[in-house]
C-alpha cells in the first residue's frame, strides 16, 4: 500500500481566488504527500464524495470569502453522516478568530489563517496523521 | 522586543520579477535609448504634457457591503471626505450571475462586497447621488453588460442624459479565466458580450469606459510583474481585434479601452511596469492595429496597491506598505489610485480604515510634491534601464501568445495559468526560506500583538435582500419579464447586440439571476481545467 498521506485540497463556495489553495497543494505534493485538488465551486457534498472516492486521511478547505459559517458546518454533518469522522478536516483562508474557535468546536483539527507557513501546514498534517493512523 | 532574525546584509540583486540588478547604474545604461518629454509619443512619462500640474488622479476608493442601502450610506460618507470617484464591489452572487435567493448565494449575500439582484436594487445604491456629476467605477465581469443595462437604466430615472455618463465597467472577462475565474460562460460567447458592450457604448454612452483592461487581479493571483504587463496588454490586444472583426474602426473605441494595473512592493519596478506599459500599448496600437488617432494610442490607467501584499501579521505596517505602493503608481503616472485599508487581510475594511487609506492618497498628492513635476524620474539611469528591459520581456511573452494563436487558444492550454501558478509558488517558497524578507512574517516577528477592530457584516444583510426581492418578484409585471427574456434568448443564439434587449430586461425589473440564466441557457457554463 502506498504510505503516502492522502490530501483532497477543496475549493468550495462562490469564490475563484485560488492562489492559496494551489500553493497549498503543490506544497504538500513537494511535502510527500498525494494531493488531489477539487478545482473550484465545490458543495459540500461534492468535496464530501470527493473525499469516500479518493480515500484521503486529510480534507483542506480554503475559504476567503467569509462563507465559512455556511459551508462548514454543512460539511461536517454530511462527514458524520457517512461515517467519516476520522478524515482531519484544516481549514485556511480569512476566518476570523472567533469564528476559528468555533470551527474547531464543530471538529475542525486547526484554522490556518493569513500568514501561516507552509511548513506549520505540512508539520500539522504528518503529526496528526500519525497520531490517528 | 523580539530579535530580528536571519536579516541578510547583502543587498537583493534581482527584482520581484527576477530582473538582475547591476550595483549601480550609469549613462551607458541609457545610451541609444529615446526618452522624448511627457505627452509625447511613445508616452513613456505619462500621457499629458503636465501630468498631475493641470489634474491630480482621481482619488477612488473601491467600495461595497452588505445591502444596497448601507453601501449607499458609505458613499455618501466617502464623497463627504473628499474623494472623487466611486467604485463598486459587488458580492460574490451578484459576480456570478446570482441572485441572492439562489441555492448556491446562500452565505455568500453582501460578505464580499454589496448584493444586486434587481434595477431596483441599483436604484437605492445610487439614491442622492446624481450619476451626470459623479464618476463610477464597476467591478463586474460575467454580468457586466446586466450591470451596465441597470446603470443607465438609473440614469434615465434620474433624468440624466447618457452622453453625461462617465465611468468604468470593469467588463474584462479574459482575466478571469486567466486569474480571478469569475467567468459564467466560455470565452467566445463572454467575448461576444464584451464587445457588444464595446460597440453600444460608442454609440450611445460616448464618455463611459466599456472595460478596464485588468493586470490587477493577474498580480494578486501571483504573477510576476513581467506576466501582469504581458498578459494585460495582450489581453488588450484581443479586445481591440474583437472590435475590429466586429466591424468597428479601430479609432472608434480604442481611445475609450482603459486599464487597471497593481501596484506592488518593488518600488521602481513597478514604476517602471507603468511606463513600459504606455509605451508598448502607444507602439501596438499606432503599428500593429494601425490606430491614427492619438487618444487610441494613450493608456490610461487605474491602479491599486496590492492586496496580496497585505499582511494578517503586525497589520499596521499595511498603511506604510501601502503608502510606498501608491507613491509607485503616482510616479508610475496612474490617472486613478485605490489605496488598500490596513484592516484588509481581516475583513473587508472599517470607516476608520478606509479614511487612513484615503488621507494616504491626499498626503502624497497635497504634502509631498510629488505631482509637482511630470516623470520626475524620466532620465533615471536605473527607470529608464529597468523600463526597456520590462518592455523587452512582456514582449517575449507577447510574441510566445501570438505563436498559440492569441489569448483565447494560450487559455485553453492553460499557459498563462501555469506561469502565474509557477511565480507564485516560487514567490511563497522565497518567504518559507527567507531570501524574501516581509516584515512581520518572517523578519522582525512579534509575538503578541492586539487584535485591530474589524467590520463585520450584519447577518440581516442576506434575510433583507430576500425579501426584497421576493417583494419585487411578486410586485413586477412578470409577463412582460417573461416577454423579454424570451427576446433575449432569441437575440443570444443570433448575432445581433445583446444590450438593447438586456436594457429592455432589466427596465421590467427582470433579475441578474434570470438575465446571467437565459445566457446560460444559450451559451451554455464554463468549466475549467484546474492547472496547479
Amino acid at each position: 500500500m502506498d504510505p503516502r498521506i492522502r490530501v483532497l485540497v477543496a475549493k468550495p463556495g462562490l469564490d475563484g481566488h485560488d492562489r492559496g489553495a494551489k500553493v497549498i497543494a503543490r506544497a504538500l505534493r513537494d511535502a510527500g504527500m498525494e494531493v488531489i485538488y477539487t478545482g473550484l465551486r465545490q458543495t459540500p457534498e461534492m468535496i464530501v464524495n470527493a473525499a469516500l472516492q479518493e480515500d484521503v486521511q486529510v480534507i483542506g478547505l480554503s475559504i476567503l470569502s467569509g462563507a465559512h459559517n455556511a459551508i462548514v458546518p454543512r460539511m461536517m454533518d454530511l462527514l458524520r453522516e457517512k461515517g467519516m469522522d476520522d478524515v482531519l478536516v484544516l481549514v485556511g483562508g480569512i476566518i476570523p478568530d472567533e469564528d476559528a474557535a468555533e470551527l474547531k468546536k464543530l471538529g475542525v483539527a486547526a484554522v490556518f489563517q493569513p500568514g501561516a507557513s507552509l511548513e506549520a501546514i505540512v508539520d500539522f498534517i504528518r503529526c496528526s496523521v500519525k497520531q490517528t493512523a | 522586543m523580539a530579535k530580528p532574525i536571519g536579516i541578510a546584509t547583502e543587498p537583493a540583486h534581482k527584482t520581484l520579477s527576477g530582473i538582475p540588478i547591476e550595483p549601480v547604474y550609469t549613462p551607458a545604461d541609457v545610451a541609444g535609448l529615446e526618452i522624448p518629454p511627457p505627452g509625447e509619443f511613445p508616452y513613456t512619462r505619462g500621457i499629458h504634457e503636465s501630468m498631475y500640474q493641470g489634474k491630480l488622479w482621481t482619488m477612488r476608493q473601491f467600495s461595497g457591503f452588505a445591502t444596497p442601502e448601507e453601501t449607499n450610506r458609505r458613499y455618501l460618507y466617502l464623497l463627504s471626505q473628499g474623494q472623487t470617484g466611486l467604485s463598486v464591489a459587488f458580492d460574490l452572487p451578484t459576480l456570478m450571475g446570482y441572485d441572492a435567493d439562489h441555492a448556491t448565494s446562500q452565505g455568500e449575500v453582501g460578505k464580499c462586497g454589496v448584493s444586486i439582484s434587481s434595477l431596483e436594487d441599483m436604484e437605492i445604491l445610487f439614491r442622492g447621488i446624481p450619476l451626470g456629476d459623479v464618476t463610477v467605477s464597476m467591478t463586474i465581469n460575467s454580468p457586466a453588460p446586466v450591470i451596465w443595462a441597470m446603470y443607465l437604466a438609473v440614469a434615465e430615472k434620474q433624468g440624466v442624459d447618457w452622453s453625461r455618463l462617465s465611468g468604468t465597467l470593469q467588463n474584462d472577462i479574459l482575466k478571469e479565466y486567466i486569474a480571478q475565474k469569475e467567468y459564467i460562460y466560455p470565452p467566445r460567447p463572454s467575448m461576444r458580450l464584451v464587445t457588444d458592450v464595446i460597440e453600444y457604448s460608442t454609440q450611445h454612452v460616448p464618455r463611459f469606459n466599456p472595460i478596464s483592461i485588468s493586470g490587477y487581479h493577474i498580480r494578486e493571483a501571483g504573477s510576476t510583474a513581467v506576466q501582469e504587463l504581458a498578459f494585460t496588454l495582450r489581453d488588450g490586444m484581443e479586445y481591440v481585434e474583437w472590435g475590429v472583426a466586429r466591424g468597428l474602426p479601430v479609432d472608434s473605441f480604442a481611445p475609450r479601452l482603459s486599464f487597471f494595473l497593481n501596484s506592488h512592493n518593488d518600488f521602481f519596478e513597478e514604476i517602471a511596469k507603468f511606463r513600459a506599459a504606455r509605451k508598448i500599448w502607444a507602439e501596438v496600437m499606432r503599428d500593429r492595429y494601425g490606430a491614427k488617432d492619438e487618444r487610441s494610442w494613450k493608456l490610461r490607467t487605474h491602479a491599486q496597491t496590492a492586496g496580496c501584499s497585505l499582511t494578517w501579521q503586525q497589520p499596521y505596517n499595511n498603511i506604510v506598505r501601502t503608502a510606498v505602493q501608491a507613491l509607485a503608481a503616482v510616479l508610475g503616472g496612474t490617472q486613478s489610485l485605490h489605496t488598500n485599508s490596513l484592516d484588509e487581510a481581516y475583513a473587508l475594511p472599517s470607516e476608520h480604515a478606509v479614511t487612513i487609506a484615503l488621507r494616504t492618497q491626499q498626503v502624497i498628492a497635497y504634502e509631498s510634491g510629488v505631482p509637482d513635476v511630470p516623470d520626475p524620474l524620466g532620465g533615471s539611469y536605473f527607470v529608464e534601464r529597468l523600463t526597456a528591459e520590462m518592455e523587452k520581456r512582456a514582449l517575449e511573452y507577447v510574441r510566445r501568445i501570438d505563436a498559440m494563436g492569441g489569448m483565447i487558444p494560450a487559455i485553453e492550454r492553460g499557459f498563462p495559468q501555469t506561469e502565474i501558478a509557477n511565480a507564485s509558488y516560487e514567490y511563497q517558497h522565497s518567504i518559507e526560506t527567507g531570501e524574501q524578507k516581509i516584515v512581520g512574517v518572517n523578519a522582525f516577528v512579534e509575538h503578541s500583538e492586539d487584535p485591530i477592530e474589524v467590520l463585520e457584516i450584519d447577518a440581516s444583510a442576506q434575510a433583507h435582500q430576500l425579501e426584497k426581492l421576493a417583494r419585487l418578484k411578486s410586485r413586477r409585471d412578470n409577463a412582460k419579464v417573461q416577454k423579454c427574456l424570451d427576446a433575449l434568448r432569441d437575440a443570444a443564439r443570433g448575432s445581433e447586440n445583446t444590450m438593447p434587449f438586456i436594457l429592455d430586461a432589466v427596465r421590467a425589473y427582470a433579475t441578474v439571476g434570470e438575465i446571467c440564466d437565459a445566457f446560460r441557457e444559450v451559451f451554455g457554463v464554463y468549466t475549467e481545467t484546474s492547472v496547479l
